[in-house]
């Protein structure tokens, strides 16, 4: 079961504590994570179900960079971290 | 009269209240350190809509009733259809989802849950229960000049003007950054290129006259007079008497035709204001003097108005949603760019500083 984590700076407008989920790449955790939260989804995809362009996700440490369809593997126990990029201002 | 102005700044969402004759202050900020694209106050409900801008996680609708903020439905984009592929002007691809919010406006008085919301890449959408769900217009999001149109004020094409007629809830008029104006006269179902007679300097001769080429930075409507239409363009001034199909160009403005907003006299449609720039490879007052001009006879004269305004090193632009008018006509508000809110109540005469020490201000409006 891979454990996400969100970025602190996303909690202001949206509480998204730490969650579990049992699917098998990106694509499928997010989708576990907004079924239970719902409002988390708007903030982290765009209209187009893509990742906002200055969202980053990490799957053990390495960057997801297929960033339209999500189809980067998740293996069994595995740190999501879903990150924003530091830019503007 | 409203004695309350909403101004979405970059760090938020101020209420400013008049406290006495010519006396203004700051009572609220809402929002505090987020970017505050747009807000608006409608009469009729009391409610109040902001559009925010959180950058990494999107745009975002807010809505205020009974004194709280809630977050409400955002306008998003439909599906796009698999292999389908639009370029824009620089060859990249079009996104399919809502990059800014650039226009809000309520729907007529016989439409009270009507809200219209313009953005950018250029969706138009529709509320019919005070923003709790959008509809795009698809006829006009589908229609095959769409893709022609080209970024303006960024890099995307953008609404920024929404002008419901008050004689029919149905007919409404916007315009794009760059694209021209569009008319429905149903109510959004369909949609037509309005705008003959405009002029764009800055594509080749034989489209200079295209209204699709028009860069209208602001188009505004008189209330009383719905068929006169003002709009503040990339190139002047342009007039229309007949609800937007045809205009005339203002020529002879001084100091400058060249700005991003338009405000006209609710009552009388021959008397409108203009922040005048220099065109448009410099964007800065003329001899940095931040001036209003104000015409009270459909654009055959104009008056230069400076009281009280900044008259050396003023390096300011009021930009488009920055600029408003009271229902009577009496009363003008501006943001400045360079953080300064200036009032008038005396139609532009004289102006009173509010502030000079806000983040840029992006829109003003009367609540």
């Amino acid at each position: 079961m891979a454990e996400v984590i969100f970025t602190a700076n996303i909690q202001r407008f949206v509480e998204c504590p730490h969650a579990y989920s049992d699917g098998h790449d990106v694509r499928t955790v997010l989708d576990d994570i907004f079924r239970e939260n719902p409002r988390a989804r708007s903030y982290i995809l765009d209209d187009q179900g893509a990742l906002r362009k200055h969202i980053a996700v990490f799957v053990n440490g390495r960057l997801v960079r297929d960033r339209t369809t999500l189809s980067e593997r998740v293996p069994q126990d595995s740190r999501v971290y879903v990150m924003q990029a530091l830019s503007g201002g | 009269m409203s004695k309350r102005i909403l101004v979405s700044i970059r760090k938020g969402l101020f209420t400013v209240e008049r406290c006495g004759s010519g006396s203004w202050r700051i009572v609220n900020a809402d929002f505090l350190g987020d970017n505050v694209s747009l807000a608006i106050a409608c009469r009729r409900s009391g409610s109040r809509y902001a559009a925010l801008d959180h950058g990494h996680f999107g745009v975002k609708m807010h809505r205020w009733d009974d004194d709280v903020w809630s977050e409400i439905a955002t306008p998003a984009y439909p599906p796009k259809p698999e292999g389908l592929e639009e370029l824009d002007m620089w060859g990249r691809p079009i996104p399919w989802s809502t990059v800014r919010i650039w226009a809000l406006t309520q729907g007529g008085a016989d439409q009270p849950g009507v809200l219209w919301c313009g953005t950018l890449p250029g969706g138009v959408f529709r509320s019919n229960d005070h923003g709790n769900s959008w509809l795009m217009c698809r006829s006009l999001w589908d229609h095959p000049k769409r893709t022609q149109w080209t970024g303006g004020g960024a890099d995307l094409p953008g609404v920024h003007s929404i002008c419901v007629d008050p004689r029919n809830s149905n007919h409404v008029s916007i315009a794009i950054s760059t694209g021209g104006i569009w008319f429905t006269g149903v109510g959004g179902d369909n949609w037509r290129l309005h705008g003959e007679g405009m002029r764009a300097e800055y594509v080749p001769p034989d489209l200079a006259h295209d209204p699709l080429s028009q860069d209208v930075h602001c188009l505004a409507q008189c209330q009383a007079q719905p068929d006169v239409m003002w709009v503040q363009h990339h190139n002047g001034i342009f007039l229309s008497h007949d609800g937007g199909r045809n205009f005339k160009e203002i020529t002879e403005v001084k100091p400058s035709a060249f700005g991003f907003p338009v405000v006209v006299h609710p009552l009388d449609g021959n008397t409108a204001w203009f922040v005048p720039e220099i065109k448009d490879e410099r964007r800065i007052p003329v001899g940095g003097r931040l001036c209003v001009t104000r015409t009270r006879d459909g654009g055959k004269t104009f008056e230069t108005l400076t009281r009280g305004l900044p008259q050396e090193h003023a390096y300011d632009i009021v930009y488009r949603h920055a600029f408003d008018i009271s229902s009577s006509g009496e009363w003008l508000v501006m943001g400045l760019t360079t953080g300064g809110l200036w009032i008038s109540e005396n139609e532009g005469d004289d102006w009173i500083e509010v502030t000079h020490t806000l983040p840029p201000v992006y829109a003003t409006r009367f609540a």
